[in-house]
């Protein structure tokens, strides 16, 4: 597509702020901004970003929901930036020039976050390209087999990319295979797991009876020999792998799964650090726009916008106010000292209120977070006793005697552990495959990882119905209901489900 | 202008509008049609389609949110879904806030007019003014006093008259702002639209929020396409009686069903005001189909047929579920005026149902 280019003085802006940007510490990758008007700027926000994608009506619905949302004046996009190198930032043609260095400042955090952030390290820095190929391959795929069948297995993708295992990129999640396990033969594995006591060698066939070894030795072959034909070997988080791996595809559909998955492990990081980036975008331009690039007549449209970005209505938690207030709050701490065993046992209020070593470690502190942690981490590590009393945090929940959500109370480790909860896996179930060949019949086996909510059991019924399509023999489905273990099932016509009990065969693997 | 999601988007209308893929209109949201009557102002969720994924369900876990609330406080918006997260960027839950017309429009997307006839005296059109934009000229009293501050504040900041310590802003002239409108043309014709309920015992109050939503939404949809509609209300048990809407929405009664009693008073309210070469007559009955006698119905489809349907645009028959009753009326009217053109029956048995009520008794253009 060919997008106007920028106008000079906002380009000259644009030198300007990456200028003091760079100079406050900041390290981005080269950074394009692009001139769009409001129409196209939803088309690209609808496409996740990009301005090339597949062709599926779930960009169609978003566009829509975008569009009324701005003629009804409920908000509009002020920014779209993507994590890429070079990074491509998106500006609405009809803001004012305020505006678009407000965008400026905070699109040159973002992009600081995405090129230091760990979380994002193993993400495609040519995504932009790579969104492109997909759009290519998914308009050939439908030129061959037809749009409707093409997006009709697309929903089925769809419906199942929550299933992956987010922390894959960065760990061996299965052990490496035998041949690749050099030097160990496996009945050498076997004899170091065999329990043997520490024996005299003269009493050691007392101690260590031979029978008894020869029975362990014999047990744990067996074990291992069983272990092999598992499938998968160990529970698998990453569904939509296992079933690139086994589930009989045909080609174009195993490329088209390939995609989506590639897609999903691309956003994920983004879901990740909601908090932390928003966050950090907002305390690095509301710090550079208030002390370097304001002028004095733009500072009351600067101020209007910048509250409303920061604005938190009541029973909701806005990430970029919780995020870059948590950030200031670390940038103070670490300038005063307020951290460590010294501060935390400090039993007067009066001094830890006084509390300034003049350390001045701030700067520091918050570059270092922004690095290594992600909004899980973030939290569990930053959220203060202080930090919930000063913004009035309340937990609430589900009072079944009113049907509305009420206030239960302000306790701080409720608070945290509500929120660690609701960003962990971004408050998505955790689903495994236990099984590839469930029963010795070819079947599939999930489990559902309970944390204390249930699993919404009209949404799963719908859902295996999507995985069923994927992998055409029946599948299963587990999980905990009402404190009870449940077998949903489908087997391409019909849906049931039963309670767990005795009889049925077991699973290669427990969750 | 085009764009290249105008496909994507085309896609999704014709899906919606139930063209294409109908293995997806079950995954359709909808949510509540209504929110809130006073004030005329309604939050609605914006229409989608749901793909269903593996989540937790509701109501099990709470959130987290700040402010001043007391321990007990209900949370307003909080409806569980609070948690950050997702992938998408911009995705947010939308609970839009729009003026009742505005939402009437958005059911019409897929609604179609009734074909109203010019009848009687009146004209077709009649001209509206809506608001809708600002102007820097206009009278005094469409004067927006938020954007003339707003104006007047940044003038004198640019010109460095404005004293922080002594905030006081003078707009002049330049800085005032007006609102400014735009002219509409509204069909307008003369019709009426008669609203029977059945309050029988056998109707509880959740088929009575059933028959609330839906004649609400008719209402709405037939009021904000045509000036000049009149409403009247009947209930019945075994006897029927006319009522304001206050009394149709709220009443309960008891007592056992004769259907008859309130078609007859309907006709007799039709004879008395409204003459039918002058009014277009839309009838909408709602009942759980719980006749008393099979006589009873018979004679109710003997009098629609011979004496009221050749006068009557419409007669729309919506029969919600009901833990008691056969709910057989709606097989009578089957049998005896299947043949008839403009009669409409429909189910409804959950909220969810209501639109494609609608959608059944607006499709045609009658």
């Amino acid at each position: 597509m060919s997008l106007p280019s920028l106008r000079p003085d906002l380009a000259r802006y644009a030198r300007e702020i990456a200028d003091i940007a760079r100079a406050a510490g900041l390290d981005f990758f080269e950074t394009r901004f692009e001139m769009v008007d409001f129409d196209t700027m939803q088309e690209i926000a609808a496409y996740g970003g990009f301005p090339q994608r597949y062709p599926h009506w779930r960009f169609g619905m978003e566009y829509e929901k975008l569009r009324k949302q701005h003629v009804y004046g409920l908000g509009k996009i002020y920014e779209m930036v993507i994590n890429n190198d070079p990074c491509y930032a998106y500006l609405v043609n009809d803001n004012s020039t305020v505006d678009q260095k407000l965008v400026m400042a905070h699109v040159y955090a973002h992009c600081d976050f995405f090129k230091n952030n760990y979380w994002f390290s193993k993400t495609n820095r040519k995504m932009m390209d790579e969104m492109a190929n997909h759009a290519t391959r998914i308009r050939r795929h439908i030129d061959r087999y037809g749009s409707d069948r093409v997006e009709r297995f697309i929903d089925t993708c769809v419906s199942i990319d929550n299933l992956i295992d987010p922390h894959a990129p960065f760990m061996q999640r299965t052990p490496p295979r035998e041949e690749e396990r050099r030097g160990v033969s496996p009945e050498r594995e076997v004899e170091q797991d065999i329990v043997r006591y520490k024996s005299k060698p003269y009493l050691e066939s007392w101690i260590n009876p031979p029978a008894e070894t020869s029975k362990q030795r014999e047990a744990l072959l067996a074990e291992r020999e069983r272990k092999k034909h598992k499938l998968p070997p160990q529970p698998m988080r990453d569904v939509l792998q296992f079933f690139m791996e086994n589930a009989p595809l045909e080609d174009w559909e195993a490329d088209i799964l390939s995609m989506i998955r590639e897609e999903a492990y691309y956003y994920a990081p983004q879901g990740q650090t909601k908090i932390m980036n928003e966050g950090w975008a907002t305390f690095w331009h509301s710090r550079l726009m208030t002390t370097r690039i304001l002028q004095d007549d733009e500072i009351i449209t600067y101020a209007d916008h910048h509250s409303g970005t920061v604005h938190m209505p009541p029973g909701q938690l806005n990430p970029y106010k919780i995020g870059v207030e948590l950030f200031r709050d670390i940038e103070d701490r670490w300038n005063k000292g307020r951290f460590g065993k010294e501060y935390d046992e400090c039993k007067s209020m009066e001094e830890k209120r006084k509390w300034d070593k003049k350390l001045g470690l701030g700067m520091e502190k918050v570059f270092e977070v922004r690095r290594i942690y992600n909004d899980v981490t973030f939290i569990d590590e930053f959220l203060t006793p202080e930090f919930v009393d000063r913004f009035r945090m309340y937990h609430y929940r589900f009072d079944p005697s009113t049907r509305r959500m009420v206030v239960v109370n302000r306790d701080f480790d409720k608070i945290k552990a509500q929120m660690l909860f609701m960003l962990t896996n971004h408050a998505q179930p955790y689903l495994y495959v236990l099984d590839g060949n469930y029963a010795n019949r070819g079947e599939l086996y999930l489990g559902h990882k309970h944390h204390g909510v249930d699993l919404d059991i009209k949404y799963a019924v719908e859902t295996l119905k999507n995985v069923q399509r994927l992998w055409r023999r029946p599948v299963h489905l587990q999980a905990l209901i009402n404190d009870e273990m449940v077998l949903f099932s489908y087997d391409g016509e019909q849906s049931q489900q039963q309670k767990l009990h005795g009889d049925m065969p077991p699973p290669a693997h427990a969750v | 202008m085009f764009l290249k999601i105008n496909k994507d988007h085309q896609r999704f209308r014709q899906i919606v509008k139930g063209k294409i893929r109908d293995d997806l209109r079950k995954f359709l949201t909808r949510g509540e049609l209504i929110g809130k009557e006073g004030k005329h102002l309604i939050s609605i969720p914006v229409r989608g389609i749901d793909l269903p994924h593996f989540r937790y369900g509701d109501n099990n876990d709470g959130g987290v949110g700040a402010g001043d609330a007391q321990v007990g406080d209900p949370v307003d918006s909080g409806d569980g879904d609070a948690g950050p997260g997702g992938t998408q960027p911009g995705s947010h839950i939308m609970e839009v806030e729009v003026t009742l017309d505005e939402l009437a429009d958005i059911l019409g997307e897929e609604l179609k007019l009734p074909r109203i006839k010019p009848k009687g005296q009146h004209t077709i059109t009649a001209e509206k003014d809506r608001y809708s934009g600002i102007r820097t000229s206009g009278p005094e009293s469409l004067r927006h006093f938020k954007r003339t501050f707003r104006a007047a504040l940044r003038r004198q900041l640019i010109a460095g008259t404005y004293d922080p310590k002594n905030p006081i802003i003078v707009p002049v002239r330049s800085d005032r702002r007006y609102r400014s409108w735009k002219t509409v043309l509204k069909p307008q014709s003369n019709a009426v639209i008669l609203y029977m309920m059945d309050v029988s015992g056998s109707m509880g109050d959740e088929q009575k929020e059933l028959v609330r939503l839906e004649a609400f939404w008719i209402d709405a949809w037939l009021r904000r396409n045509y000036e000049g509609i009149e409403s009247r209300y009947i209930v019945h048990d075994v006897r029927a009686a006319e009522v304001n809407r206050q009394t149709f929405f709220t009443i309960r009664e008891d007592g056992g069903t004769k259907i008859s009693s309130a078609f007859k008073l309907a006709k007799s309210v039709i004879d008395t005001h409204y003459n039918p070469a002058e009014w277009n007559v839309y009838m909408f009955h709602f009942s759980d189909g719980d006749n008393s006698s099979e006589s009873d119905s018979r004679e109710c489809c003997r009098l629609l047929k011979e004496t009221m349907l050749p006068q009557i645009n419409l007669f729309g028959y919506c029969q919600v579920a009901s833990a008691y009753g056969s709910g057989n009326f709606i097989n009578v009217i089957h049998e005896h005026l299947d043949s008839e053109e403009n009669v409409i029956t429909s189910r409804v048995n959950t909220k969810d149902d209501i639109y494609d009520s609608l959608k059944a008794f607006f499709t045609a253009g009658r």
